[in-house]
């Protein structure tokens, strides 16, 4: 019943082996949601048992409590090498950007300090193409300009598991190992493997957490899915999209757009 | 790991074909039909046709993007999710732009199986052709035509068939056979989900029912085994070979050769986190970790497989390739050429022939230009590990990078298997600083310096050593106490004073090759303490020490220089170890048996202690 989820195992494994022994400078980044959570579980896999870099939170102080509460367990349980990067305020991003877009973009700026005080040449982030149009087109080695930018128009061709691996001095890398995956796949792979979960995406109250963000910008779903099994039968027949709870994807047309072109995850 | 596709694992398949045949508008309506459209879509779609201007446009379910919506081209390889009845499906759009050609290439070689859209009046154009062929070399054996269009030549079925069979005749001599040929009407939905009133002279079948007729590409776990190594972890005790099966199975108690090197070891586990159960055997799709009996030389790049049904390992290869980039490809340039996990510098020694996409012809050529395909010889210094691209596609391909960038892709058609070149020289250039060239060459510069008595295996050591670095791409040189005895110490003899001199010549002139960032492996019998203090005073706390140990007997047993016997018979004065003292170190950095390691063994214990003082985790904290 899972042998799709062992090829998917094996591909993340594979990327992120890659990464390790391609890039000297690498950090992790966790939002404590469940393809993160998965995304660690996975290193710990590749690495035996150790997350051999370290995993950071790009924190806006807006989480929910049961997320800071998670991070804290799980940091200690797994012994991992946390480093929470605290963000900019809201008041220092670019104020054309339309309100909720504007308080997402304080984890951009959040991750471009982390990226120049660490002097990190690698960020693994646990996106995945199914979860949005611009993710889509990601590649699995995706570089970034000096300034961070993301060039949807002029990314390196990407074949046969050959991943751009070099670059220009002070630039960096995302390195996206879960890109393969669906919503789907992570929470059998999740269900399979009992990776932790942080409870706010399972149902109270006839509400649920699909994707987990900042309380400010993020609102729970209408569900009665209270467990993994029934999140999985939900998902089967649903046809919201997974990230209709995030408010700055759907703010304005190109709002999400505009966030990943100039840096977001 | 069972077959990957057997339930619900979903098929990947690739839409190619000409600009403006059609590909996102099929795809929109594949997505509708089938019902896989999240809400709201459609409506979206509705506005943000009416706000161009334009009628209903199914392409721009896929365009998601700003820019793709103003040009009305598809940019990137985008990928969107829908199902069937029978299974999941992942739709890679690959833009038929001539620009985007390495967008087309990243999005076709992740698919199982693939759709090329040709236009009903246009027939197959060069951009048809192209990704046709391009099909073949990325080995995507399962296609199947749709003739898109056919309202506007009013479902004629003469036209169709005209169209048709020009395709397959193309396709026959790439040797891909489509598995159908449908006429369809992407925009009116015709023969997509539901079989079309208006060609009722067609009975094939519709473009759902070939999508489901495709197969997943098999995992070739029935073929030789090739278990290339990504990394190599010692998290603890243990010493862990990490890579992905790219075929074949592997069992514990498998005895595996490396590629090239030739080094064998028995397999002790097979390691896991977080398994219940011992792992056993694993098999093709799999990444996995291995422990081996010995500790041979076995790094990243090494391909480990059985003694039966090895690859091949040539200096000289003949790939088929395809060239993405705007500098041309040309005879005598250098680039990188990645296979799996190995890279080696490989020089373009002839251009055989650019293929016409139009008409499969041949011409030589001196340079192979962005989009084209070609047939190139290749040169390397160090021996490459390979397969036949026919017999083992996954090692039997690869890419040429230059600078930072993939420029092209390749397959392997031909091996020369002649006797392999050898060069153990390397150039030193003396234009940068020391702290620079540390950086630039990925290691630190120092002194190696290996004593021991004649005999225990010093020079052999050293120069497997050199040849190891050195394809790794390390500055690395051996000063032979023999070499030097014939140039920079030519004239001195073999009394205590003159050895003294002799190693102080060779420590200062290691110290120089360290300052410039070189490895130099000083291999020297150097039998006395006080010389061997006063070399490590000149070469400072870059010098290390490694005592290669045989017991003298060994070493008289072995004399492969046929010295003891000359000693022994008193034709040498003060010979080490017969009439002349060998004082062994009392704190080497490292000492390597070689009475009791076999020749890979203690290669492999040499370049793991290499690796710690001077490799790439000596400029880095906190790894593995």
């Amino acid at each position: 019943m899972t042998a799709d989820l062992d090829y998917l195992e094996s591909q993340s494994i594979y990327i992120l082996r890659e990464a390790y022994n391609r890039i000297d400078k690498l950090a992790l980044l966790w939002s404590i949601g469940k393809d993160s959570n998965a995304l660690l579980w996975l290193c710990r896999k590749a690495f035996f048992g150790r997350v051999p870099f370290p995993v950071v939170q790009l924190d806006t102080g807006m989480e929910l409590p049961e997320v800071y509460q998670f991070r804290d367990r799980v940091a200690k349980e797994w012994d991992l090498d946390l480093v929470v990067e605290q963000c900019p305020p809201e008041e220092e991003m670019d104020q054309t950007l339309p309100p909720l877009t504007r308080a997402a973009a304080r984890k951009t700026e959040g991750l471009k300090n982390l990226l120049h005080n660490g002097k990190y040449q690698g960020v693994m982030v646990g996106i995945r193409r199914d979860e949005q149009a611009t993710r889509a087109k990601e590649r699995v080695f995706s570089p970034r300009s000096l300034e961070g930018d993301w060039d949807v128009k002029d990314q390196p061709a990407e074949f046969w598991d050959h991943y751009k691996t070099r670059f220009e001095e002070g630039t960096h890398v995302r390195i996206h190992p879960l890109l393969h995956w669906t919503e789907l796949d992570i929470w059998r792979y999740s269900k399979r493997e009992e990776i932790p979960i942080v409870p706010l995406y399972f149902a109270k109250d006839g509400k649920r957490y699909r994707s987990l963000g900042e309380k400010n910008i993020t609102f729970p779903v209408d569900s009665t899915a209270g467990t993994i099994d029934e999140i999985i039968a939900e998902l089967v027949v649903t046809k919201i999209p997974e990230r209709a709870g995030r408010a700055m994807d759907n703010e304005s047309e190109d709002s999400f757009e505009r966030l990943r072109s100039a840096g977001y995850m | 790991m069972e077959n990957r596709n057997e339930l619900n694992g979903q098929l990947r398949i690739v839409i190619v074909g000409h600009v403006d045949h059609g590909k996102s508008t099929l795809i929109g309506r594949l997505l509708n039909d089938t019902g896989s459209l999240p809400d709201g879509k459609v409506e979206q779609v509705h506005e943000m046709s009416r706000k161009r201007g334009m009628p209903f446009e199914w392409a721009f379910v896929m365009d998601a993007l700003q820019a793709e919506r103003d040009q009305g081209i598809t940019i990137d390889t985008t990928q969107i999710h829908f199902k069937t009845a029978q299974r999941p499906y992942v739709i890679i759009d690959a833009p038929g732009h001539t620009e985007f050609l390495k967008n087309m290439v990243t999005g076709a070689s992740q698919a199982d199986a693939a759709l090329l859209v040709i236009d009903a009046a246009e027939g197959a154009l060069e951009q048809s052709r192209r990704h046709a062929f391009l099909l073949h070399l990325l080995g995507v054996r399962q296609v199947a035509v749709v003739v898109n269009k056919m309202d506007r030549v009013e479902f004629d079925q003469y036209r169709f068939e005209a169209v048709s069979r020009e395709i397959r005749e193309y396709l026959a001599e790439l040797d891909v056979f489509p598995k159908a040929v449908i006429p369809i009407a992407a925009r009116h939905g015709d023969n997509i989900v539901t079989r079309s009133d208006k060609a009722p002279w067609y009975d094939g079948p519709t473009v759902v029912e070939a999508l489901d007729a495709f197969r997943p590409q098999q995992t070739p776990t029935d073929q030789p085994l090739r278990f290339p190594l990504q990394d190599v972890y010692k998290p603890d005790d243990r010493r862990i070979l990490a890579g992905r099966i790219e075929s074949g199975r592997l069992r514990v108690g498998d005895t595996l050769r490396f590629s090239p090197t030739g080094a064998t070891a028995t397999v002790v586990s097979i390691e896991g986190w977080n398994h219940s159960q011992p792992i056993v055997a694993a098999q093709a799709g799999q990444s996995i970790g291995v422990t081996l009996d010995k500790r041979i030389f076995a790094e990243r790049g090494h391909i480990a497989h059985l003694e039966q049904g090895a690859p091949h390992v040539t200096h000289r290869l003949g790939v088929r390739l395809f060239w993405l980039t705007s500098e041309p490809l040309t005879v005598g340039k250098t680039y990188t050429l990645k296979i799996t996990t190995a890279e080696h510098r490989v020089t373009v020694e002839s251009i055989t022939a650019v293929i016409d996409i139009e008409d499969l012809s041949s011409t030589p050529a001196k340079a192979v230009h962005r989009n084209e395909v070609a047939e190139v010889v290749l040169r390397s210094r160090s021996p490459i590990a390979i397969d036949l691209a026919s017999e083992l596609p996954r090692t039997g391909r690869g890419v040429l990078i230059d600078g930072h960038d993939v420029v092209g892709g390749c397959i392997a058609v031909e091996v020369d298997e002649g006797p392999a070149a050898s060069t153990n020289t390397t150039e030193v250039s003396h234009a940068v600083t020391t702290e620079e060239r540390f950086s630039a060459n990925g290691h630190k510069g120092g002194v190696l310096w290996l004593t021991g008595l004649s005999g225990a295996g010093k020079s052999t050591l050293a120069m497997a050593l050199e040849r190891a670095l050195f394809d790794r791409g390390w500055q690395v040189f051996v000063l032979d106490g023999d070499n030097v005895r014939n140039g920079l110490n030519a004239g001195l003899g073999f009394s205590p004073e003159d050895r003294a001199e002799n190693i102080r010549r060779v420590a200062e002139t290691a110290k120089l090759f360290a300052d410039a960032g070189v490895l130099v492996i000083a291999s020297l019998i150097s039998p006395l303490q006080a010389d061997r203090a006063r070399a490590r005073a000149i070469g400072g706390d870059r010098f290390h020490e490694v005592y290669v140990s045989a017991d003298l007997a060994t070493c008289e047993t072995r004399d492969p220089k046929g010295l003891y016997k000359k000693a022994r018979a008193g034709e040498i004065a003060e010979f080490t170890g017969i009439s002349a003292p060998y004082e062994a170190p009392e704190s080497p950095e490292l000492t390597i048996d070689t009475g009791a390691l076999a020749p890979t063994e203690a290669l492999g214990e040499l370049l793991d202690y290499v690796d710690t003082a001077f490799g790439k985790t000596s400029l880095k904290q906190g790894r593995l």
